[in-house]
């Protein structure tokens, strides 16, 4: 029987019942959510079992939704079926304050280097991760510089001119946003000149 | 009286091995990537691989720019092959917004992309040269690549970061000019291609230089998430263009090139097959394009009216083109939320696109998927037990773009 | 809709069939040619510069295009590029500096023997470029001093020419005494250099 994205959630329910949810299918994709501590069982499911056979690993990378309080981190697996060319996407969610994941080296070696990039920019600390270090940003980083609160820019520029930029300076138009206040009180309160 | 002014670290006197800095400044790294190595002699027992040096923070940046201002980063990732990075963004987009491009358009990106794939291959083969000792087949194929930029310069007017294309086809359509230049290449290249062959592909040296240097195995390749020349090196024949076809790939006909041990002599035949591969389908779609006649010959982008600029006559006299210029411009035109994830076949693998979406007009998160980061984990299992020389060689040979690892 | 190539088009006639470069000033006579020692010095110096190519990024590329046969950069006396900065002049930063490898920029600099010349080549290096970002270093004069800055993204080899013809012009009239003067000395002194 062909391996359809209804064959593969009908398997999925099968084996793990109410613990595999949300199942979406946007752009063709079928898309499913499973809990933390399940991860690696559905990974090794989906890898070894001889009808599904998703035995490689195309993503792996994690989202930042700050609005959602105890599945704030979604780390986000993208397998693929080589032999039938399918693709599957998963997703674990998992609360901000305590973002511990299990690994999957184990089973495939390239969640490696993307697992260490995960925890450099999110900070999901992946449990039996054999050298979670940050890989691409400086070592002596101490915040996790993707999660939605940090800036792009660097904070320490004093070379910028403000004004040219829109941010506020003398000139006051743009936003108000730095601290010290934009705009003066008295053009606070100008409206412009009386239309008569 | 050294000993008190160096301070040595701990276990260095009594450890047999030497300790190698291949660092990020060197000749060998084509781009910035640090290895730090640890020699027995001449063999390697161990390498440790730091990267990071030009991380640019893409994916945040891409959290605050509009669909078009993120084709100019996807430019610097790989940047020897800027237009298949291009073409997969567009490619993308136009999945997350439902736009189907016509046939001609299909036909001329292919053409970029092929191009595009043949310039980065040179580069990648000719370094693997230098590496080996061997500097002419560089100089000379430099000259051809000169030939490559031309053409982009006459369709995009830039050379190297090219920013070629729009949401649905291109900015302009190719004049007569381009398509002369397309053609020089289609003749002269062939005899250039050869030639470069003959220089490497039955020469002693380089051949004992790489054969069985880095070797991997199609399972170990497949676990590593190897993709592109490096895993049709090892044996595996997967390729995106044929697996998932896009853009009206699967009107041509051509073959994909496979090896069997996947060391540094089977990814360097593979990458000049596929040369040999892309050149065939070139002159495919260069026949392709020019059987469209009459008014479907001026067809050279879809109808995407929030994402595609009007003709500036109709900005001029309609006010709805107006309007949309407008918000086209400014970067007003809000995406539908959804989330996709599309691939295209880069020259390095599969090089992917995860875009979500939460209906502004930024992403929420872009995340791309670079297969040079991936693939370069592998590195430590490639040259264990190697010499030196060999793991330059293997460096080189697996296609390291700096700017596509950092990201 | 489309436009052709309309500038430039037609070769220019060569006025003289060859072109030589200026003289110094000086006394000649027969047989001999007396000048200042700076503009001999200058002179040799100018012509066979000696570059340090710290390729990161895209810059990178372009530079190879300049060092290939279409734009010869050896015509220049830049033929031998050499990688290691005991030995070389010139030192050419092509590409994006993060902040992790500043430090590595500084210790290649720091190596590099009186005289040493820096060249920014590109909008990256001349000032962070596009990327406005929290790693990405905004421009390489945080850390040495640079000499001549090449703007673009990537700068045309005709641009990396350009700037390697400024440096020349540098090299060509710099005193021989500018390295131990005081006002060299205050500028690395900003620079944290001793």
């Amino acid at each position: 029987m062909a391996l359809t994205n209804e064959h593969i959630k009908q398997r999925l329910i099968e084996k793990f019942d109410t613990q595999v949810s949300s199942f979406e299918e946007p752009y063709g994709m079928l898309t499913f959510e499973a809990p933390k501590d399940m991860n690696l069982k559905v990974l090794n499911f989906l890898y070894d079992d001889a009808e599904l056979k998703f035995r490689f690993m195309t993503d792996l990378t994690a989202v930042h939704y700050p609005d959602q309080p105890g599945r704030e981190l979604a780390v986000v697996y993208h397998l693929h079926n080589l032999e039938d060319n399918i693709r599957i996407r998963f997703k674990v969610f998992t609360d901000i304050n305590k973002p511990d994941v299990y690994t999957a080296t184990a089973l495939f070696s390239a969640a490696n280097w993307m697992e260490r990039e995960t925890y450099d920019f999110y900070g999901v600390n992946f449990i039996g991760h054999p050298n979670l270090k940050r890989i691409l940003n400086v070592d002596e980083m101490d915040y996790f510089p993707l999660r939605k609160q940090y800036p792009l820019e660097d904070q320490s520029r004093v070379d910028k001119d403000d004004e040219m930029f829109g941010r506020g300076g003398t000139l006051g138009f743009g936003t108000e946003k730095t601290q010290h206040g934009t705009i003066t009180e008295m053009e606070k309160n100008d409206v412009g000149d009386e239309i008569v | 009286m050294s000993e008190q002014h160096i301070k040595l670290p701990e276990g260095s006197i009594e450890k047999t091995t030497t300790t190698l800095n291949l660092g990020p400044t060197h000749p060998a790294t084509h781009g910035v990537m640090q290895n730090i190595l640890e020699l027995d002699g001449e063999r390697i027992v161990s390498a440790e691989q730091t990267i990071g040096y030009i991380h640019r923070a893409f994916e945040k940046i891409a959290e605050r720019r509009n669909l078009y201002q993120i084709t100019p980063l996807t430019d610097r990732l790989n940047y020897c092959s800027s237009p298949i990075n291009n073409m997969g963004w567009h490619l993308t987009c136009e999945k997350l917004l439902g736009v189907k491009t016509p046939k001609r358009v299909d036909y001329l990106r292919v053409i970029i992309m092929e191009l595009s794939r043949i310039s980065d291959h040179l580069i990648c083969n000719s370094i693997v040269g230098v590496d080996s000792g061997a500097y002419t087949g560089f100089l000379y194929v430099m000259q051809y690549r000169e030939l490559i930029y031309e053409i982009y310069e006459e369709i995009c007017g830039s050379r190297l970061t090219t920013n070629i294309g729009r949401i649905g086809g291109f900015e302009r359509n190719f004049n007569d000019i381009a398509f002369t230049k397309i053609r020089k290449f289609l003749d002269e290249y062939p005899r250039v291609l050869k030639e470069f062959e003959n220089l490497f592909t039955r020469n002693r040296i380089f051949m004992e230089r790489t054969i069985g240097a880095g070797a991997i195995s199609a399972d170990r390749a497949l676990n590593y998430g190897f993709t592109g020349p490096n895993l049709r090196a090892a044996g595996v024949d997967y390729d995106v263009r044929i697996h998932s076809p896009y853009s009206s790939y699967e009107d041509f006909q051509f073959e994909i090139p496979v090896g069997t041990t996947g060391d540094c002599y089977d990814r360097f035949l593979v990458r000049n097959q596929e040369m040999w591969q892309s050149l065939s389908i070139i002159e495919q779609a260069f026949r392709k394009v020019q059987e469209f006649k009459g008014a479907e010959a001026e067809v050279y982008h879809a109808d995407v009216p929030e994402y595609y600029l009007p003709e500036k006559k109709d900005v001029y006299t309609k006010m709805e083109a107006l309007i949309w210029h407008f918000k086209i411009i400014m970067g007003e035109i809000d995406m539908p939320a959804g989330e996709v994830y599309n691939s295209v076949e880069g020259a390095n693998g599969e090089l992917g696109f995860y875009l979500i979406s939460d209906g502004g007009r930024a992403p929420y998160r872009l995340h791309f998927r670079r297969p040079c980061f991936i693939y370069y984990q592998a590195y430590e299992e490639l040259t264990r037990g190697a010499m030196l020389s060999d793991a330059i060689i293997v460096m080189s040979s697996l296609n390291l773009i700096a700017g596509e690892m950092d990201a | 809709m489309s436009r052709p190539v309309s500038y430039n088009i037609k070769e220019k006639e060569l006025v003289e069939d060859i072109s030589i470069a200026e003289m110094p000033e000086g006394h000649q006579g027969e047989g001999f040619f007396a000048t200042t020692l700076n503009s001999v010095i200058g002179l040799a110096r100018k012509n066979s510069i000696w570059p340090l190519p710290f390729a990161t990024s895209c810059c990178g590329i372009e530079f190879m295009a300049t060092m290939g046969a279409h734009y010869d950069l050896a015509r220049f006396g830049s033929e031998r590029v050499g990688f290691s900065p005991r030995q070389c002049d010139l030192l050419m930063v092509m590409g994006t500096i993060s902040k992790k490898m500043g430090p590595v920029v500084k210790q290649v600099y720091l190596q590099m023997a009186e005289p040493r010349w820096v060249m920014a080549v590109g909008a990256c290096a001349s000032s962070g470029g596009v990327f406005d970002t929290y790693s990405v270093l905004q421009g390489i004069d945080q850390v040495v001093p640079v000499d001549v800055y090449v703007p673009g993204c990537p700068p045309r080899p005709e641009a990396i020419l350009d700037g390697v013809i400024r440096i020349q012009q540098l090299v060509g009239k710099e005193s021989l005494r500018r390295r131990n003067s005081e006002g060299y000395k205050a500028l690395l002194e900003s620079y944290g250099i001793q």
